[in-house]
């Protein structure tokens, strides 16, 4: 089997290790891994700001770099909801402001064909154990759009429970967003750090070592808060966790405690 | 004091006491620090919210009733026109008299009138989302009419001198402790005092408002209430309360006064059916309403020998004429959204700068009073986009759908250029591959000499969390030296 990967702006520019991870995920599976170079960014930040005709050249340019691929994955929900969700809507608003049907057609034609990396893995390969190896606690928080726009379920927990050595933990308030929300992060600081906050608290307060995620973008918030109070908790995409194996070990762990003593809490930080 | 008082005392729920407001982040950044008001909320909401999740379990039907009444709004909104006039002929017919306010001045107009005319001076009023809309207390008070509200937390909320920051639960941001102290220390300016020894059990809280309130219902000649439906097919009124406060108002006085807005129109009493298993079960978490209270025009001998309706529009038609935004007028008020949104439960109502706070004020209140000011026009960003107003709707209001459609209104308009431009530029740049590799790579480069704390706009980040640390290079990198023998 072929799949294109979608591995996103983010995880491009920032967190190219979940992207990696992906695909070495998917080749441990025996799905073949393209990665189209001409893509960029779905543009979310862009719409979801108010920006729809400046989004119109994404969506173009996405149907274009994914052309020809019956699957399309991306680890990461929002992403994969912005294209599944948005794509239809702003191709056919292009389509009743009388501009043609070109764009709804490039939509169209890409919605269905992607997927997150987790329903992916559970409803096209159809498994839940991967082979993955993580011998630490781990707590899980479903992102919004993967939970409410993809509803993608359990599925992500049912991945982590078959993963060996992995010790799951229960979320309280799982499915309350954790105050990311995109630009949102920056035109409402107060209330997305509050909500932050009451996330991290509730994640701190299940003891795990690891708040797993399949959005980095939810994850780089949590992360920068925790971060912010030096606080013994590591943000990772659940890619990274399932890509890690007994051979092939996370290696994460080492790496970030080897650099936290160079980033303590600095004067001024939230106490 | 009594005399003035009721014109000083509800000053705060004017409509347009709202202008001026801060922008929403603004107002927000001082509530969110608010703990009193944060562990008031959070306790609240999330009974409420566990309750409702409950009482929406129990119905097997209930994606059904959810479709239905999305269907049955959708349908009267597309033909708004006739079912309005069949709703004013029943009216007419059953001895009712129907007035249409094409604004809020011209509702408060007929309102102020119409009680002049009766001679009264007072008069009670029925918890009401439409007349807190348009201002009216504040219109009577300059024509020298005082306004009781009559429902308990409403009444907490005047004798607070307050605003109300919920749509169901006006006082949601009140404990008990300081509701006994604003009975105690104002109760005695409107009406009959608290009992001597207040303490702040609910009981006996309840049995104050009780005793304030019987005198008022007892000597009021004029009401006035909102509506929750109407139905067109026989010209009946519906309101829908737990209190049983509303229904002394709508029964006691001689001449009601009923404003309401025009969405609020049903055609028949089979849809009003649906509605009636819906809207307790999303607002107060309730099987059924406790409360219902149904009139048609006037009846001799039985409850108001007077009965006017004023229909409001207040910039219902203009939401109407948006294909998007219109979906906004099916909301019933149940508040279920507020109760689920995790910026509400934070920020607190009064941050919305409106009678209608919550995720439906943020889509509701910039398509009734525009997107000008600075407060409505930050409203469609007054949310984080999670979906959970939806989730729980029971009308189906897609809310994100109409945030992000008025957020490219708001984008539209004055005082965004810098952000266009910037978005302009990463639109440029992630149409470019290389020229973002490029980017990606220089940043890779630089990432140790990335600031801790961001100048400018970008400490809306930094000043809570830190940055990322950026990797040595980007995805894409890895992948051309990695899998060099599957693409260009």
């Amino acid at each position: 089997m072929r799949a294109a990967l979608f591995a996103t702006c983010v995880n491009d520019a920032v967190y190219p290790s979940t992207a990696i991870a992906t695909v070495r995920l998917l080749e441990r599976l025996g799905v073949e891994v393209d990665f189209p170079p001409g893509q960029t960014c779905c543009g979310q930040p862009q719409f979801n700001t108010g920006y729809r005709r400046e989004t119109e050249p994404m969506v173009r340019r996405m149907a274009r770099a994914f052309e020809g691929y019956e699957y399309v994955v991306a680890p990461s929900g929002s992403c994969a909801a912005m294209v599944r969700d948005n794509y239809p809507r702003i191709g056919a608003m292009a389509q009743a402001e009388r501009r043609g049907g070109e764009l709804a057609e490039a939509a169209g034609s890409l919605a269905p064909r992607m997927y997150e990396l987790t329903e992916f893995l559970t409803d096209v390969l159809g498994v839940e154990d991967v082979g993955a190896y993580f011998p630490h606690s781990v707590t899980y928080h479903p992102s919004c759009h993967g939970l409410r726009l993809l509803g993608l379920g359990d599925r992500p927990l049912r991945l982590l429970r078959a993963v060996q050595g992995l010790e799951l933990t229960e979320l309280p308030g799982a499915e309350e967003c954790c105050g990311f929300g995109g630009t949102f992060a920056v035109k409402n600081p107060a209330v997305s750090t509050a909500m932050g906050d009451d996330k991290v608290r509730s994640a701190l307060g299940t003891g795990a070592r690891v708040l797993c995620g399949g959005d980095n973008s939810c994850l780089m918030h949590l992360g920068g808060l925790l971060h912010r109070q030096s606080a013994p908790l590591r943000p990772l995409h659940i890619a990274e966790i399932l890509a890690a194996t007994r051979d092939e070990p996370w290696q994460g762990e080492a790496r970030s405690e080897a650099t936290r003593p160079d980033r303590p809490a600095r004067p001024g930080s939230a106490a | 004091m009594s005399g003035t008082s009721g014109t000083s005392g509800t000053s705060g729920t004017s409509g347009g006491a709202f202008l001026g407001m801060p922008s929403f982040p603004e107002a927000a950044a001082v509530s969110t620090q608010d703990r009193q008001l944060r562990a008031n909320l959070s306790h609240a909401t999330r009974t409420i919210r566990e309750k409702r999740a409950r009482a929406v379990a129990e119905l097997a039907d209930w994606a059904e009733l959810r479709a239905a009444g999305k269907a049955i709004k959708d349908h009267t909104l597309r033909h708004l026109d006739h079912y309005l006039l069949q709703l004013e002929a029943a009216v007419t017919t059953a001895g009712g008299t129907v007035h249409w306010a094409a604004d809020a001045a011209e509702a408060n107009r007929i309102v102020a009138d119409l009680v002049l005319a009766t001679g009264e001076r007072e008069v009670v009023k029925v918890k009401s989302m439409a007349t807190q809309e348009i201002g009216l207390n504040e219109a009577l008070a300059a024509e020298g009419i005082t306004a009781y509200e009559t429902d308990l937390a409403e009444l907490i909320v005047q004798l607070g001198d307050d605003r109300p920051s919920h749509i169901l639960v006006p006082a949601i941001h009140r404990n008990r402790r300081e509701i006994r102290e604003i009975f105690a220390e104002r109760m005695a300016d409107w009406g009959r005092p608290a009992p001597e020894g207040l303490t702040d059990s609910p009981a006996q809280l309840a049995e104050a408002a009780r005793l304030h309130l019987r005198e008022k219902f007892l000597r009021a000649k004029v009401a006035v209430s909102g509506a929750n439906f109407m139905v067109a097919e026989t010209g009946t009124l519906v309101v829908v309360e737990s209190e049983g406060n509303g229904r002394m108002c709508l029964t006691l006085p001689q001449t009601l006064i009923s404003v309401v807005g025009i969405e609020k129109v049903v055609p028949s009493w089979r849809d009003l059916e649906v509605f009636l298993q819906t809207l307790p079960r999303s607002s107060t978490a309730e099987r059924m309403n406790p409360y219902t209270s149904l009139w048609t025009g006037t009846s001799d001998g039985d409850g108001p020998s007077a009965f006017h309706l004023v229909l409001l529009d207040n910039g219902r038609t203009t939401a109407l004429a948006d294909q998007v935004g219109r979906q906004a007028l099916r909301c019933i008020r149940c508040s279920a959204c507020l109760n689920v949104c995790p910026v509400y439960e934070r920020a607190g109502g009064h941050a919305y700068g409106s009678v209608y706070p919550g995720p439906i004020g943020a889509i509701l209140t910039p398509q009734l009073r525009g997107t000008a000011s600075e407060i409505d026009a930050s409203l469609p960003y007054a949310s984080s986009l999670c979906g959970a107003c939806y989730e729980v709707c029971p009308v189906a209001i897609d809310i994100p759908e109409v945030l992000v459609h008025l957020r490219e209104r708001v984008a539209g308009q004055g005082g965004h250029r810098l952000e266009r431009a910037a978005v302009k530029a990463a639109g440029f740049v992630l149409d470019h591959p290389g020229v973002l590799a490029a980017g990606e790579r220089a940043a890779a480069k630089a990432r140790r000499l990335l600031p801790r704390r961001l100048p400018g706009p970008g400490g809306a980040w930094t000043d809570s969390r830190d940055l990322p640390d950026l990797p040595t290079e980007p995805f894409r990198d890895w992948w051309q030296k990695n899998r060099p023998q599957q693409d260009s």
